[in-house]
């Protein structure tokens, strides 16, 4: 077998979204939405605020059902209704909150050990050379195993919370603001540090961010929601490309067009 | 997804161990550790591994492996250049093994040790609380513009109005009960008329007090901690000493003096409804007259008793207050110490209440006892 990059067979999409409607009461957030992402391709969703694309990314994840339309991750749709095949189809993506999300409770090992625990096939010697494997993976200590998440930097929280959303090696990854919160310095490593797992486990990576450099580092596409539709989707030149008020906007800030068009490049 | 599978073939006079399909979390057959047995089983006969034709490898499944392999790589190995990269991720971790938490030998006196600090550090921290209300008090003597009146009456409202209701319901049934009970033993004494001076005595002096106190810790003591606790996850304490408000004043001060207005209030509340509760069982159960019990009972207990029951009260009111926004103001960030503190603070302050009381009993033995 050569080695060639590794990815996951696969015959569907990764994500399939057809004609998809968002509607909270009387506020329409999404008309009419079809997107598809690729198994390996790394997609930046971009929007103004209040566009909805937090909204998009908690219904990609099955969180939040829309009022209309399909989200089908792998071929299944997210909310099937079998308990059992639903359950199954959630171990294949994991999600990076925010704000990390991390169980307080819990220390940085059991926080990571808790989707292997749930799985219940493993035993523990096992559970903790995964735990320390991951750990290395994003980068820290064994001896951080034992803090607490109240004891973490925010760069820290953030890798932790990346080593338990890979804990069971998904096929998809799911990012909301990814670098929020940290420094330009932190914020680059952790592009950095998640181009390279990207690179080495080949999972597909769907990323809401507002941030230029984040998008330009990790994003291979970019889709943008406006209007309540997307108004554009495909290869930073080819959304550079469609004259949108919104787009104009977003990417005429100079810094942002040129660290994303030196990404595409 | 195809499965994990192990073949065994014999070539040119060596074992050969041939792993093909995907190795990963999902497709290894459960329970994993009987996999890595079986595994283990095949090391021994210590095989050349051949796991060129493994489609997905995944850590898991490298974990298996290596640990299979006594954490060592083995003797002959055929594996694809990609795959090898994960084991050799996979070495750099699993050598040094899990970290081992360090053990003390004489944990037990570390821990005594680590209370008692704990506890002195409590105390010094509710004495410096204390003294900073006393401070605070004085300055609004000075500054009377200041007093925090909404927030005093807010606290008066939650913490005494609204816990009428509950209060008397508390206070009726234990009247009922204790009145049921004593008019048994008392009959048998024929002592019946004696019912007034028990439930006089033990209710205006005991039961009205200590029952309010825990039934106030649990409800207005837990909401002030749990409060003070979110304000302080949220960092809204810190917003408002950035705006030049003094915490103590406004949150801590208003809470105190709201119970040690209101805590006296239903004491006297809890001990009527326990008194007219046990009224109202004595005259069905000895048919005794409500004329009598209410001619009787000023004549059996002295008003001292209300004074001693509307005391402890009022200490009582005071410390679960001190003690609620103690805790609460020693809350950090994360949801188990918010949880683990409410409880330690509705826990000490009953307790701290009940130990208070116990002083009282000592203190006013010689008091308004007929």
């Amino acid at each position: 077998m050569s080695a060639q990059p590794k990815t996951f067979p696969q015959t569907s999409p990764a994500i399939e979204i057809r004609g998809l409607c968002t509607q909270f009461g009387e506020v329409v957030i999404h008309r009419n939405i079809n997107l598809d992402i690729e198994a390996g391709q790394m997609l930046g969703l971009v929007g103004g605020s209040g566009s909805g694309k937090t909204t998009l990314l908690r219904e990609i994840v099955g969180l939040l059902a829309p009022s209309q339309g399909t989200v089908k991750l792998f071929g299944q749709p997210v909310l099937d209704p079998d308990p059992q095949r639903r359950r199954a189809l959630r171990r294949r993506f994991g999600m990076l909150f925010q704000q990390g999300a991390l169980f307080s409770a819990l220390s940085v090992h059991d926080n990571i050990a808790f989707p292997l625990r749930e799985l219940r096939t493993l035993d523990e010697s096992m559970i903790t050379d995964l735990v320390l494997l991951k750990l290395g993976m994003v980068e820290l200590e064994a001896r951080h195993a034992r803090l607490m998440p109240a004891e973490l930097s925010g760069g820290m929280i953030k890798r932790v919370a990346l080593a338990r959303a890979l804990s069971l090696e998904p096929e998809l990854l799911v990012l909301d603001e990814p670098t929020a919160g940290l420094d330009p310095d932190r914020s680059e490593n952790f592009v950095k540090l998640l181009k390279m797992l990207q690179k080495e486990l080949g999972f597909t990576v769907v990323m809401v961010t507002h941030d230029p450099e984040t998008l330009a580092g990790l994003a291979t596409r970019l889709a943008v929601l406006a209007d309540q539709r997307l108004v554009a989707c495909g290869t930073a030149a080819e959304v550079f490309a469609v004259d949108h008020p919104f787009i104009r906007n977003f990417f005429s800030s100079r810094r942002a067009a040129a660290a994303i068009r030196q990404g595409a490049s | 997804m195809t499965v994990a599978t192990i073949e065994i073939v014999e070539r040119a006079g060596t074992q050969q161990v041939q792993l093909a399909g995907d190795w990963t979390l999902a497709t290894m057959p459960p329970p994993v550790s009987r996999l890595e047995l079986r595994l283990r089983d095949l090391v021994a006969g210590n095989p050349g591994w051949d796991l060129r034709s493994i489609s997905r490898l995944d850590s898991a499944a490298a974990i298996v492996l290596w640990r299979a392999w006594g954490r060592q790589w083995p003797a002959a190995l055929a594996v694809s250049p990609q795959h090898r990269l994960l084991f050799e991720r996979v070495e750099t971790i699993a050598a040094d093994g899990a970290p081992a938490p360090a053990r003390e030998s004489l944990a037990w006196i570390l821990a005594l040790g680590r209370l008692t600090l704990s506890g002195a550090s409590h105390l010094l921290a509710m004495i410096g609380l204390l003294g900073q209300l006393i401070l605070d008090v004085g300055y609004l003597c000075a500054q009377p513009r200041d007093i925090p009146w909404r927030e005093f009456s807010a606290n008066l409202y939650k913490s005494g109005a609204q816990a009428l209701p509950v209060t008397a319901l508390i206070g009726f049934l234990i009247g009922i009960v204790l009145s049921y009970l004593s008019a048994l033993q008392l009959k048998t004494f024929g002592a019946d008329v004696f019912i007034v001076n028990l439930l006089g005595i033990s209710i205006v002096r005991e039961l009205g007090p200590v029952l309010v106190a825990v039934l106030v810790a649990g409800r207005s003591g837990s909401a002030m901690t749990a409060q003070i606790g979110v304000m302080r996850v949220t960092e809204e304490i810190d917003a408002l000493a950035t705006m030049g408000v003094s915490r103590s004043q406004r949150l801590v001060l208003p809470k105190v003096l709201a119970l040690a207005v209101a805590m006296p209030l239903l004491v006297i509340w809890c001990s009527a409804a326990g008194i007219i509760g046990g009224m109202v069982s004595a005259n069905l159960q000895m048919n005794l007259s409500y004329g009598f019990f209410i001619d009787t009972l000023p004549r059996v207990v002295p008003v001292a008793n209300v004074w001693i029951g509307v005391g402890k009260g009022l200490v009582f009111g005071v410390l679960i207050a001190l003690i609620a926004c103690h805790f609460g103001l020693r809350v950090k960030p994360n949801t188990e110490s918010l949880s683990s503190l409410t409880t330690t603070s509705v826990v000490t302050s009953i307790t701290v209440a009940i130990i208070v009381d116990a002083v009282f009993a000592i203190l006013t033995r010689n008091l308004g006892i007929p």
